[in-house]
């Protein structure tokens, strides 16, 4: 299948390949054990709103426990099919889906897929922060205790272990019992996801987690993804070029619905094979 | 649009928004003044020696050492008036029967004036009516009737174009010449003695039942039924209104009939309240029977339904205003949908549900119309907790019409009316005033 390939030429990319445009090229990555299979699939998948067809027609693999980035301009229908991929545009009404999305090779618009269930394991972290009004604790333990965990010390653990990962732990471990709308904006998305990783889940999904924070909190949300690459199958919407070069193994291109060109990010940035990403990447349009 | 023509639209703008304000402003100074300095001489007046003796004889409250003292002290000034009432029918007798009709006549006045000012006379037999029981028990009163008791009210017919004129004639000068002449001085003289009047705080006035249909005691059982049907009536519709609203925010789907239940709902806000009255009668205590007659808990449930479209709306307005991305958040953590309903948008959304909850909870409080019918009576004892299902109460919007339009003496208890009314006013501005409050905290709780 092309995707292992990508994925193998991913995980043996040498760490001093060199640039042949001005591009910002990642620091050597840690290798990913026991990834690489295709966790979630397209198959000739589209999205409508009503009538107008919002994502066209996408095949494509999605590899498990790597960092994909969604680019493309605006409107081109990449928030839609990653927000289909957890069913979150089932909110809205006028949305219906053709084609197949499987995730772990069931189809998630399947009859008797349990969106619930689906959402448990397809974490996804918003555009702007959203905590809940509540406690920086009863935010983290929302989840867990949706998901039937009670006890007062398995919550703290489970608090503790998110809080770590999301490397927002030592700033905030002495006002657990304060209100989450006290951080500031950058705390506030790593609260985010804090809560996501509380409910275990297998694939996290990122829709522009980074375009309403500064450069500083952006850098830290950066890094955090770092840490959880390899744990987690990431997917991580983006306008920022920079912003996926660095952080994403692979990288889907899409416009006007289409998917366009999806490659290692390597090769994406460096050698796209279509004229449309190269003038995209390149900053012709945006 | 030039900048002059800006500016004087802006000036005239502000001061149109500041006039109607300052009319709100005066309009409101106008009926809450009067209210208030009415409304709280019904519970701190001048009461006279009457009140002290209506006090320990109704209520058994008072200091009956103190009162057989000044009882002793008013007495001895008491027994001059009657000690001339006995020596002028003394007199009478033996006047010549044309001058005997003139003076029994004038006479027959002048007894029950008195027997007004300061009770009944020795040798009267007990009245039947505890209003009788005692002269006047508030000193402003007690002026008023002393003026009826020193001058007889004539009418002015004389000129036929205009209307007729009321005087006042001495009736002292009426006895000229009689050993009851010296009468009239006396009582104006010693009227303080034989009232002593003092200030009195009646705090009975809030927690005493009434006595004699509202002459003596207070208002107890009618602030008790007030407060049971508001509560009753948000028992009931407090919980179906957010239920609705949940509904119409959440589940409903768009289409013909969800909007026909919403112009329903709209409508319903709009029907007057007399006619939730007749409904109330016709349907919940004639069709549902929920009681034999008038009764508490069918004038709740009328004042329910008549405060649901209102807590519909504002749950409705306070659901919809929850952002849309605690709902997001919520539900791509695997949480159901009635789970982000019940853990993150109800409680997001409660000082705006409590908030109409509480300016509900005002109205049904203030409604007079849709308990006419369902649960009011004018007097009454105040009801234990286990008889709301079976009797009916009094309540204070529905008493301050009574008293005040069909009572057989309402000009005597004006107090008792204005402090009916301060008191709901009071119950509903706290009402509303709590509102704020918790609105205000639990604003505060949320944003941290």
């Amino acid at each position: 299948m092309l995707m292992t390939a990508d994925a193998r030429e991913i995980s043996q990319r040498a760490p001093a390949q060199k640039a042949t445009r001005d591009m910002y090229i990642p620091p050597a990555r840690k290798k990913i054990s026991g990834g690489g299979t295709a966790h979630i699939s397209a198959k000739e998948f589209s999205v409508y709103y009503d009538e107008f067809e919002a994502v066209k027609k996408v095949t494509a693999d999605i590899l498990s426990k790597y960092v994909t980035a969604i680019i493309g301009p605006s409107g081109c229908g990449k928030s839609t099919f990653l927000r289909a991929i957890n069913r979150m545009n089932d909110l809205i009404p006028s949305c219906h889906t053709t084609g197949a999305l499987l995730f772990d090779g069931n189809d998630i618009y399947g009859k008797f897929t349990d969106e619930v269930l689906l959402r448990k394991k397809v974490g996804m972290v918003f555009q702007k922060p959203n905590p809940f009004p509540k406690s920086i604790f009863d935010n983290i333990a929302y989840g867990p205790r949706l998901h039937g965990v009670n006890d007062k010390k398995k919550l703290m653990e489970i608090v503790e272990r998110s809080l770590r990962k999301a490397a927002i732990w030592d700033e905030v471990c002495d006002r657990l019992d304060k209100n989450a709308l006290g951080l500031s904006g950058g705390q506030q998305q790593r609260l985010c996801v804090a809560r996501t990783l509380a409910v275990e889940p297998e694939v996290l999904l990122l829709d522009e987690p980074t375009s309403a924070l500064d450069p500083k909190a952006t850098a830290k949300i950066e890094d955090l993804i770092q840490e959880l690459r390899g744990s987690y199958t990431i997917m991580i919407v983006t306008h920022n070029m920079q912003q996926a070069s660095r952080v994403s193994d692979s990288t889907m291109f899409f416009y006007e619905g289409v998917l366009v060109e999806h490659a290692s990010t390597a090769q994406l940035f460096t050698n796209p094979k279509d004229p449309i990403t190269e003038d995209y990447i390149t900053g012709r349009f945006s | 649009m030039n900048i002059g023509t800006r500016k004087i639209l802006d000036r005239s703008f502000t001061a149109l928004g500041i006039g109607s304000i300052v009319v709100m402003a005066i309009a409101l100074l106008i009926v809450l003044v009067p209210i208030i300095t009415n409304g709280i001489g019904a519970v701190f007046f001048t009461g006279t020696v009457e009140h002290r003796k209506m006090l320990i004889n109704e209520f058994k409250r008072g200091d009956t050492d103190k009162l057989a003292e000044e009882i002793a002290s008013s007495d001895r000034y008491r027994s001059t008036v009657y000690k001339m009432l006995t020596g002028f029918e003394a007199e009478l007798d033996r006047m010549p029967p044309e001058k005997k009709a003139e003076y029994k006549e004038k006479y027959s006045q002048v007894k029950p004036a008195l027997q007004a000012l300061l009770g009944p006379l020795p040798g009267d037999p007990e009245p039947m009516l505890t209003r009788f029981k005692y002269g006047q028990t508030r000193w402003e009163k007690a002026e008023e009737k002393l003026h009826d008791f020193l001058y007889e009210s004539k009418w002015d017919n004389s000129n036929p174009n205009v209307m007729s004129k009321e005087y006042f004639v001495s009736r002292a000068l009426g006895f000229e010449g009689t050993t009851l002449a010296q009468l009239f001085p006396y009582v104006k003289e010693n009227i303080d003695h034989m009232l002593l009047p003092e200030f009195t705080v009646y705090w009975g006035f809030i927690t005493d039942s009434s006595v004699d249909s509202h002459f003596f005691g207070g208002i107890w059982p009618e602030i008790q039924g007030t407060f049971f049907l508001a509560v009753g009536a948000m028992l009931f519709a407090f919980p179906l209104g957010v239920i609705a609203a949940v509904y119409f925010t959440e589940y409903a789907k768009p289409g013909f009939f969800n909007s026909m239940l919403r112009s329903a709902n709209s409508t319903l806000a709009g029907v007057p309240s007399i006619v939730f009255g007749m409904f109330g009668l016709a349907f919940f205590i004639n069709t549902l029977k929920v009681s034999e007659s008038k009764s508490v808990i069918a004038g709740a449930l009328t004042l329910a339904i008549m405060i649901l479209p209102t807590i519909i709306r504002a749950a409705e307005e306070a659901i919809l205003a929850v952002p849309k991305t605690y709902r997001e958040a919520s539900l791509s953590l695997g949480s159901t949908k009635w789970n982000t309903i019940a853990t993150v948008i109800l409680p997001a959304a409660l000082p705006g549900i409590l908030t109409g909850g509480v300016i509900s909870l005002g109205r049904a409080a203030g409604e007079t119309a849709p308990i006419i019918f369902t649960a009011a009576v004018s007097v009454g004892s105040a009801i234990g907790l286990a008889d709301v299902f079976s009797s009916p109460t009094p309540a204070l919007s529905w008493n301050i019409y009574n008293l005040a339009s069909e009572h057989e003496a309402a000009s005597q208890i004006r107090h008792v009316q204005y402090g009916m009314v301060l008191a709901l006013v009071s119950i509903v501005l706290l009402l509303n005033l709590s509102a704020i409050v918790l609105r205000a905290r639990i604003s505060k709780k949320l944003k941290g």
